[in-house]
């Protein structure tokens, strides 16, 4: 039975097409995955759906859900609709909660804006059906009280206290807009297992969007790829993985599962001294005090950690969020002191501040993950990728290097006179390659360099940072939540849990054959997409 | 909204000009005493009327339009050269003794009505116009200080930062080369909103005689001059009055238009 079907739905902005003839169908209780890389129009297609694209959008087509046309509604109606029979979720767990209500009160005020609990009804039946609803959702009373903050929950309980809000009147339509594009890949597992669950259960359907090729694999029967605004192909998600019959999604396919091509690491350095060396680095955090005369107590976010890079080597550090990846980051890039053990970069030790001399900041340099906030905005390119200069003193040539810089990482020379809103998201990432590039450093952090990006920019960052390694002989350190990307560029692989290194060894052993417990956790977490359906796709390809 | 920034320039531009055409001419010379004259209404020879010693009323506002904007002027001045750097230094060193030290010196001052500063100040060295520049001048360091805080704790969480302190620099050259770029627009709008809170405190302070003295024209004092002989030749008292309203409103149209533009997602709408 078809619960949603969206026939032609076209929106425009002023004269800006942004959606083209969308159409597709959702059965009842489906899984259907809309993917799509970013300023595809996907979560523009859900808010025409809901009546919330913008104010000065126009938008035309039919969308008939349960008899009636979506489209044709009055706002007045719309808000009738929305959260009785259609829910939604976005992305960001962290502001998509109301930091001032109990999470009972949230999920009971759905209930009653609707009236679903009869009108004399009290806020205490109100209550009764938010607590079960939570417990649905996996937040029983007993440990979650309905008095809790959303402050007091994290990331995934918080993402949970959403559904709870848009599942409370059992609609039949449930958008999810990235619901777990922010979370750690085992909460990941886990939100998504309950929306299966959910769909199963509820006779719910679930209108997936998200950019994770390997979630939609995942999670749902039938699929539409969008790209421009369009749909460019749509189909049973299997045969669509095996078979992709657009270019699009092909191309779409082979750059989520790329992987760059690099040299075997050197096994003949392994006895050469290591280029970076943590020796039992511990970072103490000081919390507040919890009463007045009581002593700070510590947090130790980075416990005894040791390990080495070899020159030219790329290691990777994986770990969840608060796992103390980035506290660690900054102790080695000599921002934050340490309060035991050492860091050493070549003989020399590596301290936090002034202290640390500029010959030795300067053979290290870090790319982070935010492409727009990385650059000053106010600076133009060339004075962007000069920055690090300040470490060496400005070389005369230092003009012919900033132009040699860009052209390295794949842009022109003449973009150096531009300012950087002027560039893309993957264009921002070669420019902070570029800025540290510029003076030949031995190590460079990539601080979930290629998190925030799409998949086929992905794979050409990840290409040339294959390629830099090479034609340099740089060592990286590669930070990142993202398995399968941290599988497919490095050498050797550390994993973090709550400030400890618990598994390191080989890429490839430590994948294939996880000891640690949480290392087996965590790959069997990662979604993917199913080996076999590769074959088939790649054999297409060829 | 775009008309209210022009007609807000336009207003603050007046002032400038009047008072920067006194400088060299005036339509009478504003301390020439012609009691014969006294209080005459507007005319072809007296454009805005004389006041109670004949004075020319419209001299002695481009006169003190002058008084005013320097006043002011100085006042913003002496908040944003020590407000921005005690505020960049304290977020800098978010958190420390030094952040704390600072933030809490600001709200000592702001504890403190400015009137009750300034009659201190002015009980202390007698009133003049320098005292009151001071005065105001003091009133204003807290309130940029706050505002330059405020936009520098964002900045300092940014990613370009820490590529700044990989690179080596100190927090005062990270603060002169990454911060103050780009809290400049904040920091501009402040400003306006502090020259007009300025005019306002330099004519309260003249009026009640702590301001700038006889014969240095002045419109607070202008205005607690005619006010006795408001009834008997109103235009005495209404002519500095408006000044005061039309640049006071002038500047705060301003101070809201560049509020306005600077914030991207007002400005896509216009």
């Amino acid at each position: 039975m078809t619960l949603l079907s969206v026939r032609n739905l076209s929106l425009s902005i002023g004269r800006h097409p942004i959606l083209s003839d969308v159409s597709f169908d959702i059965g009842e209780g489906q899984i259907f995955g809309l993917v799509g890389e970013s300023g595809s129009g996907k979560s523009m297609t859900a808010l025409a759906l809901m009546g919330l694209a913008p104010a000065s959008a126009r938008v035309r087509g039919t969308a008939q859900f349960g008899g009636i046309d979506l489209l044709a509604q009055t706002e007045r109606q719309m808000t009738r609709l929305r959260g009785r029979d259609i829910g939604m979720i976005f992305q960001e767990p962290m502001t998509a909660l109301n930091p001032m209500k109990t999470i009972g009160d949230q999920v009971a005020e759905t209930l009653l804006v609707h009236r679903a609990v009869s009108r004399a009804a009290t806020r205490t039946d109100a209550q009764a059906v938010a607590a079960e609803k939570l417990a649905r959702v996996g937040l029983p009373t007993d440990r979650f009280p309905l008095s809790l903050y959303p402050h007091e929950l994290s990331g995934g309980q918080r993402q949970r206290v959403a559904i709870a809000m848009a599942i409370a009147l059992r609609p039949r339509l449930l958008i999810a807009d990235e619901p777990t594009t922010a979370l750690d890949v085992t909460t990941q597992a886990q939100i998504l297992d309950l929306l299966r669950g959910l769909a199963a259960d509820e006779g719910l359907a679930l209108l997936l969007i998200t950019h994770d090729l390997a979630v939609v694999a995942d999670m749902a029967r039938q699929l539409a790829v969008m790209q421009g605004g369009r749909i460019v192909e749509t189909g049973a998600t299997e045969p669509l993985f095996r078979a992709p019959r657009q270019d699009y999604t092909r191309r779409l396919l082979r750059a989520a599962e790329h992987r760059p091509a690099r040299r075997p690491p050197a096994r003949s350095t392994d006895s050469s001294a290591p280029l970076l060396s943590v020796e039992g680095a511990v970072r103490d955090y000081i919390l507040p005090r919890p009463s007045a005369f009581a002593p700070h107590p510590l947090l130790r976010a980075v416990d005894r950690v040791s390990f080495s890079i070899r020159p030219g080597e790329s290691l990777g550090l994986v770990g969840e969020s608060g796992c103390g990846k980035s506290t660690l980051t900054r102790a080695i890039l000599g921002l934050d002191p340490l309060q035991g053990g050492a860091i050493r970069l070549g003989q020399a030790p590596v301290t936090a501040g002034r202290t640390m001399p500029a010959a030795l900041r300067a053979r290290m340099q870090v790319v982070f993950q935010d492409p727009y906030g990385s650059f000053n905005p106010r600076h133009r390119v060339s004075r962007l990728v000069a920055e690090p200069f300040h470490l060496t003193g400005r070389p005369p040539d230092a003009d012919r290097r900033i132009a040699a810089a860009l052209e390295e990482v794949g842009l022109s020379a003449a973009d150096r006179h531009k300012y950087i809103h002027e560039f893309s998201g993957g264009q921002r990432q070669r420019i902070a390659i570029a800025r540290a590039l510029i003076i030949r450093p031995d190590l460079i952090v990539l601080d979930e360099a290629v998190s925030a990006l799409d998949v086929r920019v992905r794979a050409q960052v990840l290409d040339l940072l294959a390629r830099l390694q090479e034609s340099h002989g740089l060592a990286y350190l590669f930070i990142s939540h993202d398995l399968s990307v941290v599988r497919a560029v490095t050498d050797r692989v550390l994993v973090m849990q709550s400030g400890r290194i618990v598994e390191e060894g080989a890429t490839e052993d430590v994948f294939a054959d996880p000891r640690h417990d949480y290392t087996r956790r965590l790959i069997a977490a990662a979604p993917k997409i199913p080996e076999t359906w590769k074959e088939d796709a790649d054999a297409d390809a060829d | 909204m775009k008309a209210s920034l022009y007609l807000g320039l336009a207003l603050a531009l007046a002032a400038l000009l009047a008072a920067a055409a006194s400088l060299i001419w005036t339509p009478h010379d504003v301390t020439a005493l012609s009691i014969a004259d006294k209080l005459k209404p507007p005319s072809a020879g007296h454009w805005l009327g004389t006041d109670h010693f004949g004075r020319d009323i419209a001299s002695m506002l481009m006169a003190g339009a002058r008084t005013s904007i320097a006043v002011a002027l100085v006042a913003v001045g002496i908040g944003m050269g020590f407000g921005v750097p005690l505020g960049l230094l304290a977020a800098a060193r978010h958190g420390s003794i030094v952040d704390e030290a600072v933030m809490r010196g600001n709200d000592l001052i702001f504890a403190f009505p400015s009137l009750v500063i300034a009659i201190l100040i002015t009980a202390v060295f007698g009133p003049s116009a320098v005292n009151a520049i001071l005065a105001i001048g003091i009133f204003n360091i807290p309130v940029f200080a706050r505002v330059a805080r405020g936009g520098a704790l964002s900045l300092w969480t940014l990613d370009f930062i820490r590529a700044a302190e990989v690179a080596g620099k100190g927090p005062a050259r990270i603060s002169a080369e990454h911060i103050l770029p780009n809290i400049a627009s904040l920091l501009i709008v402040q400003g306006t909103i502090q020259f007009s809170l300025g005019i306002l405190a330099e004519a309260g302070l003249s009026y009640v005689g702590l301001g700038a003295q006889p014969p240095t024209p002045s419109w607070g004092r202008m205005l607690a001059e005619a006010q006795t002989m408001v009834t008997l030749a109103p235009h005495v008292a209404i002519f500095p009055g408006l000044a005061i309203v039309l640049t006071v409103f002038g500047l705060n149209l301003l101070g809201d238009g560049l509020r306005d533009r600077q914030d991207p997602r007002l400005r896509a709408r216009t």
